[in-house]
């Protein structure tokens, strides 16, 4: 019986460890192939080139016109989401009604819940056409129409947990600040937002995270052209959408071709560590803050 | 217009913009809906479910992609379950506090937010080239379950979590043993929850397509796969190769495949909010 018992708890044990295993294999990997990459490739010019053009005869491996793609997209993605996103949390959480909260709450699920395949559909098919009936000049594949379906896309996303950070400010707050003749826009800006800035500044981060390892809307919408540029309305790529662009052709394994997408998987895994850690920082720094 | 009138329309103001923003979530996901039954519902009838993948648009249908995604979350249910649930145990009932605890912990929520590409690319390292299955099934599938097992995990401890105490004892007390317990008590009164987990986890699965474009799942699949070693392509897959297709008719073919998928994931999710309710009800909060 004891010994059933201790064996149940090793296999269990050895199911929790799986997850360290994930870990220590995606950067045993994305390092691997990395470090045969920059045997071949100087790293001052990986970081310093501004072109890209691996699957070229005349090959460049400047990841800063990947990075900018990356970067373009997730700051449109960012500017449509954070406004929208942190105004449904002040209203759901300071104007709107608990009846109206539960019966929105399933329908902003049901948008987090489309796959972002079927987002990047809706980003070519229906948002490029749409902008270029305002602004004919935009590509057909642009970073605009991508960013901004995006944004769409992680609105629930910000919203939802802007609005736990809202509802864990303690309510003798609110209320002190309506004792003062406060509205309740004054009370949300000057009073909730401030108390909240934490858990709101862990929701903007974790969206960034999400927008720059997002990779269907971009690879559909975006194109296929590394160019290192801000303009919105070119083609551009992003390090996921490289990936993708790769793994769809059939670059043989060993190739300079094949390491690349690890080289460039490894940049955007530093990328995301960086922010998620970050968040984890600040969430464990100020969780105790009204407790 | 003094102060008192000056705040309150502001104040009224915002309200009307938060109103807004709040229904405009809801109108994009309308339109959205709306244009893909638009151009794609005439596309769904029997033929469409039972046709191969097609060089002409008004003859392809998705069954291999279909029979490919059953096939994935078949074999991604039986090979996440276990160890989910299992490490989910692990983490609430037998690990101590201690530094090795935290440890994964903090790995678990690091997990979480790592991009779905990556574990692409760990499944191409791992799966696909050092144990050389290849661009099967079977890398599929194991890719997929390293990637929803975070979610599981996490499902599994709030249940667990949400029994009373009381229970617990009570069952110690009548001398059952700590798996004895697990097994009687805990999982049976935790079922709802963690049954919720699983299933948003495998609505989030079964919409997943970088990874499993990384993995070698294929643009066009003319077989049916017999084994967990073939090729295969899913879902998600076919839509993605049909929207990067110039021809028109495949963006229709496309709309009819997300119609299909859509319904997948949306009656995955109302089912998971179901047993979600119910089993809040029953825990009586």
């Amino acid at each position: 019986m004891k010994l059933k018992e201790k064996i149940i708890e090793l296999i269990l044990q050895f199911f929790a460890s799986i997850t360290i295993l994930t870990t220590v294999g995606i950067i045993a990997v994305l390092l691997f192939e990395s470090i045969t990459f920059f045997r071949s490739v100087s790293i001052i010019d990986f970081f310093t080139d501004t072109q890209w053009t691996p699957l070229y005869s005349e090959k460049h491996f400047g990841i800063l016109a990947l990075v900018s793609g990356t970067v373009l997209t997730s700051v449109i993605a960012i500017s449509v989401a954070l406004p929208i996103g942190l105004t449904i949390a002040i209203y759901l959480n300071m104007y709107a009604s608990k009846e109206f909260k539960k019966t929105l709450k399933p329908f902003l699920e049901i948008l987090a819940a489309v796959p972002t395949v079927v987002y990047g559909f809706f980003a070519l098919s229906i948002v490029t056409p749409f902008l270029q009936s305002i602004y004919p000049n935009l590509e057909t594949f642009n970073s605009l129409s991508a960013g901004i379906v995006m944004g769409i896309m992680i609105i629930p996303f910000v919203s939802s947990l802007s609005e736990d950070a809202l509802s864990a400010v303690p309510k003798s707050l609110k209320e002190a600040s309506f004792g003062m003749g406060a509205t309740k826009f004054q009370t949300a800006f000057k009073v909730m937002v401030p108390a909240a800035s934490s858990g709101i500044t862990v929701s903007v981060i974790l969206a960034i995270s999400r927008a720059i390892g997002e990779t269907m809307i971009v690879a559909i919408a975006a194109g296929q052209q590394a160019t290192f540029t801000f303009n919105p309305t070119v083609p551009i790529q992003t390090i996921t959408s490289y990936i993708v662009q790769v793994s769809m052709g059939d670059a043989p394994q060993g190739s300079i071709e094949y390491r690349t997408i690890f080289a460039a998987g490894l940049t955007l895994f530093v990328f995301t560590f960086i922010l998620n850690s970050f968040s984890f920082y600040i969430k464990k720094k100020y969780q105790e803050k009204y407790e | 217009m003094n102060n008192l009138q000056k705040n309150k329309l502001i104040d009224n103001a915002f309200k009307t913009i938060g109103i807004l923003f709040t229904y405009l979530g809801i109108l994009i996901l309308a339109i959205l809906l709306y244009k893909i039954i638009a151009a794609g519902s005439s596309r769904i009838n029997w033929d469409f479910l039972t046709s191969l993948p097609s060089r002409k648009p008004e003859k392809a249908g998705i069954y291999t992609a279909i029979l490919g995604t059953l096939d994935l979350m078949m074999l991604t249910i039986i090979i996440s379950i276990p160890i989910g649930i299992g490490a989910g145990i692990y983490l609430e009932e037998y690990a101590k506090k201690t530094k090795l605890t935290t440890l994964l912990e903090i790995n678990i929520a690091n997990l979480a937010g790592v991009p779905s590409i990556i574990y692409g690319l760990l499944g191409l390292g791992i799966f696909v080239r050092f144990f050389n299955f290849g661009g099967s099934i079977l890398s599929g599938a194991l890719t997929l379950s390293l990637l929803i097992l975070p979610i599981i995990i996490v499902a599994t401890r709030e249940a667990i979590k949400a029994v009373p105490s009381s229970l617990k004892e009570a069952s110690f007390a009548l001398g059952a043993t700590k798996w004895q317990t697990i097994q009687k008590v805990v999982l049976p009164s935790s079922f709802g929850g963690i049954l919720t987990g699983i299933i948003l986890a495998m609505s989030r699965a079964i919409g997943e397509t970088a990874p499993l474009i990384v993995v070698g799942a294929m643009a066009y699949v003319p077989f049916v796969p017999h084994s967990v070693f073939d090729t295969f392509s899913v879902l998600p897959m076919q839509i993605f190769t049909w929207t990067t297709r110039p021809k028109a008719g495949f963006a229709i073919a496309a709309s009819g495949a997300i119609i299909i998928l859509l319904i997948l994931t949306f009656v995955m999710n109302g089912v998971a909010v179901y047993f979600r309710n119910k089993w809040q009800k029953k825990l009586g909060n």
